[in-house]
């Protein structure tokens, strides 16, 4: 029997690279390979390359060119973020505010800090749809607060953060004890996962650094950058050469860069009709999957990503679901401790308040630009008996009132 | 089929004997995920001679294990099972109820001396990760075989798991290090943090790293 065509619905993962971001990228892979520094033509094209990527990034953030920072991705953002931040501002103060369900790229560089560099860490709890609230990022701020870290969106369970509010209060409580806009606390924002799908303005946001990366955009990997607030100043994680304002050496990944500034742009100009789109698919797909009996939807029903679904299949384990799914031809992903490198379940989904036995058993789907009503009809045909089948396998008979 | 091979010795993958290909689930595996065999469809109505039950939700793998067992040959002539877990943990359990109930089954005595490495050999391997999952059948089985001796009035045969405390302090026993080794720790770093084990009570560490030692050699071959 020939193989049904493969549906890929694991873009929080990685999307693929949109076929224009590579013609756009094809000239700086083969001919234009000069390095940005020197002073030659072949070097002066490669420079105005990237001087244009970061033009066109920085209209996107409505922020000025100097104030973007190419990096190797999301991951170096954000630890460029909290690692550069702490260490250049260490003698204003040794305490940072996170909450419970960043990625691990916010929340490792943070241990680390706690665990060797003497930072004391505020960790903010969520509600059980995966919300941080204001309210508690300022109850946490004090004299000696440097840097505040909240997502924009979450990657597992697709929550939108009130960014706008939070950026809102910090430059408040700024203001009442008498701190300029160039002194700490500092407000950082971790829009991997929002970049294509919210609006990045960083002023309407408030924050003074935000992490982006290319690969959740349809983009190449290993190239992302961050926004740092001018007047704020970071200690390097990199030395070299002095590139990027000397916040991050070496020489750019010019066709990385060129290839980003391709993919966020076109991700802006088509992000309210896609945005659109994916919103009724994502709660047509809710809603499908909510038929099945002893599921729960992970994370806010409407302050949501637009490509985002997770739910919670109790008495059933995830990667025994993900494995039944991949055979299908289906791509998707758990949270399930079983495959995680750690065999820890999913912290995002335990934060909300779930006990472990729910976290095992859920099932992100993120569409993307190539998902269609077919394959939202396709997953929902193909899951049901999948859940049956596993529950029959199954010894555990879970009571759903203690999971709602 | 050769029972005695080593578990690979690996430390994410499975890799074939000439190291040129590598997989993550082997076709045996696969074929006993997709296809389960023995698996209790219904339970209502079924006679066991003995019950065994395993794991947590909470902890991700749970498993229950039913025999009917010959009292005259005591051949175990039937193993049904119902596993909540991941890919490999349904298909050792499968594998498992298949090499007990073979050629006629083997004696309760024989049944419980299979052992972990034996069902993963069956298998064609699993990733070291996962070991742990093949790990939580063979305890199932021994405690429905030890249901089975107090049901038909034989309490002398029944096997306690002899834990031995290590860290007095905090009650960590020799199984609970085994554990930590089945699921990838090999450094007394990695198995502290998964069992804490010494930190209350220092002086076992030199112990605990003897064990260590002792079950990353058992489970993975000479280092």
């Amino acid at each position: 029997m020939p193989h049904e065509s493969e549906i890929y619905l694991d873009h929080a993962a990685t999307a693929p690279l949109d076929p224009r971001v590579l013609d756009a990228m094809m000239p700086y892979l083969t001919g234009t390979f000069g390095n940005p520094s020197s002073f030659h033509s072949a070097g002066r094209s490669a420079k105005e390359a990237v001087d244009d990527a970061r033009d066109s990034i920085a209209r996107v953030l409505e922020c000025r060119a100097t104030e973007i920072v190419f990096t190797a991705g999301g991951t170096e953002a954000n630890n460029l973020a909290i690692l550069g931040a702490y260490r250049s501002y260490r003698e204003k103060g040794n305490h940072l505010i996170t909450d419970a369900v960043e990625h691990h790229a916010v929340l490792h560089p943070i241990e680390h800090l706690v665990k060797k560099e003497g930072a004391a860490a505020t960790m903010l709890k969520v509600d059980r749809l995966g919300m941080v609230h204001p309210d508690a990022v300022e109850g946490a701020i004090t004299e000696g607060t440097v840097l505040v870290s909240v997502m924009y969106a979450n990657n597992e369970i697709g929550t939108v953060m009130p960014v706008s509010e939070i950026g809102a209060r910090i430059a408040a409580w700024k203001a009442a004890h008498g701190r300029k806009p160039t002194d700490p606390p500092f407000f950082h924002v971790d829009a991997c996962q929002a970049a294509g799908a919210l609006p990045l303005g960083v002023k309407a946001i408030g924050c003074d650094l935000m992490s982006v990366n290319g690969s959740k955009i349809y983009g190449p990997k290993q190239v992302g950058f961050l926004y740092v607030r001018s007047g704020m100043r970071l200690e390097p994680l990199l030395y070299g050469g002095g590139q990027e304002g000397g916040m991050r050496s070496g020489t750019e990944n010019v066709a990385g860069i060129v290839g980003l500034r391709k993919a966020l742009t076109l991700a802006h100009e088509e992000r309210e009709r896609e945005n659109a789109r994916l919103i009724a698919l994502r709660d047509r797909l809710i809603a499908g999957l909510l038929a099945i009996p002893k599921t729960r939807l992970n994370g806010h029903p409407t302050a949501r990503l637009p490509n985002n679904v997770n739910v919670s299949f109790l008495d059933i384990e995830g990667e025994a679901m993900i494995l039944h799914l991949d055979e299908a031809g289906i791509r998707a992903s758990t949270g399930s401790a079983c495959t995680s490198a750690s065999l820890d379940p999913s912290h995002v989904i335990i934060a909300t308040g779930l006990p472990y036995e729910a976290a095992h058993g859920s099932l992100r789907v993120t569409m993307g630009r190539a998902t269609t009503d077919s394959d939202v009809d396709r997953l929902l045909t193909a899951l049901p008996p999948v859940i049956a089948t596993l529950r029959k396998l199954s010894p555990v008979k879970l009571d759903m009132k203690h999971y709602v | 089929m050769d029972e005695s091979s080593k578990a690979p010795l690996n430390k994410s993958d499975v890799v074939s004997p000439d190291l040129t290909k590598r997989w993550f689930y082997t076709d045996t595996v696969k074929d006993h995920f997709f296809n389960p065999r023995n698996f209790m469809d219904d339970d209502a109505g079924y006679r066991a001679d003995g019950m065994g039950m395993v794991g947590s939700p909470a902890c991700g793998d749970m498993m229950t294990v039913w025999i009917k067992v010959d009292p005259e040959s005591e051949r175990v002539t039937d193993m049904k099972w119902k596993t909540f877990g991941c890919g490999s943990a349904i298909a050792s359990t499968s594998m498992h109820s298949v090499m007990v109930i073979e050629n006629g089954g083997r004696t309760v005595e024989e049944a419980i001396r299979i052992r972990p490495q034996d069902i993963m050999a069956r298998l064609g391997g699993l990733p070291n990760r996962k070991i742990h999952c093949s790990v939580l059948s063979d305890k199932a089985l021994r405690a429905a075989v030890n249901d089975y001796f107090r049901k038909s009035d034989q309490p002398e045969r029944i096997k306690v798991e002899g834990a031995r405390v290590i860290d007095k302090v905090l009650k960590i026993t020799d199984h609970d290090i085994e554990s930590a080794v089945l699921d990838g720790a090999d450094t007394l770093e990695k198995v502290q943090a998964k069992t804490k084990a010494g930190t209350g009570d220092p002086s076992c560490i030199p112990e605990v790293e003897q064990l260590i030692r002792f079950y990353t050699e058992k489970y993975f071959g000479p280092q």
